[in-house]
């Protein structure tokens, strides 16, 4: 076989056994990328989707690990006993005011950054490297960062300066507790949106700007009808990862919430967590977490909806 | 009059770098400046030392949690990352250069992963390695990492593999290179930047986690750093640990901001090619 394709190759192929040959060809490719593929595959099955399927069937029972013998299967009343509590709604209604106010300041925040390290006439690489640097602290250092500038007992330099009497991280300070963990959140996750927009941003043609600029548009006017119109695929990108990134939050309101002790700043994850790893109480938590899941994929179908055909993934 | 606008425009510009700098740096500045404070300062709520101390440094790198947990850190840090970017360059090559079926639900899951809550498989995992022995122990880490890590290499090395000119290749064998010639000589170093650059990225990734680290250890044979600041001790039991924690949260750093200056290009090569080209 292998010495009659190579005879055949030097004389003048006919049509038939070249199509035979590259079909052949066609399967060891499909081998191939299979095999390739497969060390990858296993790896993201067996950590990701077992331990999921594993969770949805923990969460059917009534699982606690300080009473290992009182394990059976109860349908969905977890799910029940999550849903009706109302830990779970103001849980849920605290991890949206974090996500909605910090996405928005974000984008705001990191479109004008993108602005800068685009258009600014001098200074541009290194307002680039430094924008970075929040991007490569780890979370938890950035959090006690904000933690410690803003505790009032623990020396913060922000209460000092203001005078303040108060711990305006306690319990007693629900709205500065959100201040401090949204710009703990915006400041740690802007580098990120802003180099997304600054992609989108160099998409825009310059000839476009020159043009309108020609016909008398002002720099606003230029921004909202040619920049911003252009720019919506990236726009949607950037806030379809950082929607569903921020509903996730956990480090930061952990930390800032001195060890998930403030139940003011307490974010659905942080609910999860403590009811898994603190009350050890698997069936309960396990429950949240599903929920959390689900939650997660609405945010990415509403999004990829408004994406249409600019879906991430497709080539 | 022209002068004075162009005066009047470089001013503007200087001043939105300026803000922007501050954004970034204030932070930064804090918890170093905390961390240059004696243990008694701490708490003083100046915005600068008044002495300035090395205190605070001695104190964590006397502390057994803290060494333990930045060899923990670099050790599973770097593991993780090795094996994540050698499975993903693999499947990102066949993604990028072959064809077969299956190849978008590849891409596809991969992305369903990256949205995963990590929260959503911390249960299950915690009581899987608790019976399977690997709590607290470093492989019970590194697995969790690398399927999270993957998905995030696979999408970046995609991108990057898809730019290479891959004829290049064949151009080499023609002109006499033997196959493995022409991919050590011709495609290896057209492909290391990716590599290198989606290292750093999974590398980041695996350096910045605190959620697993935290619930799937408990003790310094494999507790990082992210996971024992939050658990640190004060220096006597009476005095609060922030000082500490401030050291230890600048030795943390350093080595990503070394990683951010040295590699800028590419890290915002490497964040936006899965974003925006994917």
């Amino acid at each position: 076989m292998e010495a009659a394709t190579a005879g055949r190759t030097t004389t003048e192929t006919p049509a038939a056994p070249k199509k035979h040959r590259l079909s052949d060809r066609a399967r060891a490719e499909r081998r191939l990328g299979w095999l390739l593929c497969l060390p990858a595959v296993i790896v993201m099955v067996a950590v990701t989707a077992y331990p999921i399927l594993y969770s949805i069937y923990l969460s059917l029972l009534r699982a606690d690990l300080r009473f290992p013998d009182e394990r059976e299967f109860i349908g969905l009343t977890n799910y029940v006993t999550v849903l009706t509590s109302s830990l779970w709604w103001s849980d849920f209604g605290r991890t949206m005011i974090i996500l909605v106010f910090s996405v928005a300041i974000e984008l705001v925040l990191g479109m004008l950054i993108a602005l800068v390290m685009h258009r600014a006439i001098f200074g541009r690489g290194l307002v680039r490297t430094v924008t970075l640097i929040p991007y490569g602290i780890v979370t938890v250092v950035a959090a006690y960062a904000w933690l410690l500038a803003w505790s009032q007992p623990n020396g913060g330099f922000i209460p000092h300066m203001f005078g303040w009497d108060f711990d305006p991280v306690d319990q007693a300070h629900p709205i500065t507790s959100f201040v401090v963990v949204i710009l703990a959140e915006v400041w740690k996750t802007t580098p990120f949106m802003a180099l997304l927009l600054l992609a989108g941003l160099a998409l825009v043609p310059d000839e476009l700007h020159e043009a309108a600029k020609v016909d008398g548009a002002s720099a606003w006017q230029r921004f909202w009808k040619i920049t911003v119109p252009l720019m919506k695929p990236a726009i949607l990108v950037a806030l379809l990862f950082r929607t569903m990134d921020a509903f996730r939050i956990f480090d930061s309101a952990y930390i800032i919430g001195q060890n998930g002790t403030n139940p003011k700043i307490e974010t659905v994850s942080i609910l999860g967590y403590n009811q898994l790893l603190t009350r050890l109480n698997l069936g309960l938590g396990s429950a949240v977490s599903v929920l959390i899941f689900i939650c997660v994929i609405l945010i990415a179908l509403i999004f990829i909806k408004g994406l249409g055909t600019n879906r991430p993934g497709e080539a | 009059m022209d002068t004075e606008r162009r005066n009047l425009r470089i001013f503007g510009w200087g001043v939105a770098d300026g803000l922007v700098l501050l954004f970034a740096l204030v932070p930064v500045l804090w918890i170093v400046s905390l961390s240059l404070k004696t243990p008694e300062q701490v708490t003083d709520g100046r915005v600068l030392p008044a002495t300035w101390s090395l205190d605070n440094y001695d104190a964590v790198f006397s502390q057994d949690i803290f060494t333990a947990a930045l060899r923990n850190s670099f050790g599973i840090a770097a593991i993780a990352t090795v094996i994540a970017v050698v499975i993903a360059s693999m499947a990102a090559y066949a993604i990028a250069r072959l064809n077969f079926p299956g190849k978008v639900l590849i891409l596809g899951s991969a992305l369903m992963i990256a949205m995963f809550p990590p929260i959503s498989i911390v249960g299950p995992l915690y009581n899987m390695w608790r019976n399977l022995g690997l709590y607290d122990t470093w492989p019970g880490l590194i697995i969790p990492y690398l399927s999270f890590a993957l998905p995030l290499a696979i999408y970046t090395l995609t991108t990057f593999f898809r730019e290479i000119p891959w004829e290049l290749e064949q151009a080499a064998q023609i002109d006499g290179a033997t196959p493995f010639q022409a991919f050590t000589k011709v495609i290896v170093p057209l492909a290391a930047p990716g590599v290198a650059t989606t290292s750093i990225l999974v590398f980041i990734f695996c350096w910045n986690d605190f959620l697993f680290a935290s619930a799937l250890t408990s003790t310094s044979a494999a507790q990082t750093v992210p996971a024992a600041l939050a658990q640190f001790p004060g220096a006597s039991q009476f005095s609060a640990p922030y000082g500490s924690i401030a050291a230890a949260a600048v030795i943390v750093t350093i080595p990503i901001i070394i990683l951010v200056l040295f590699f800028q290009r590419r890290i915002v090569a490497g964040l936006t090619a899965g974003a925006v080209k994917g």
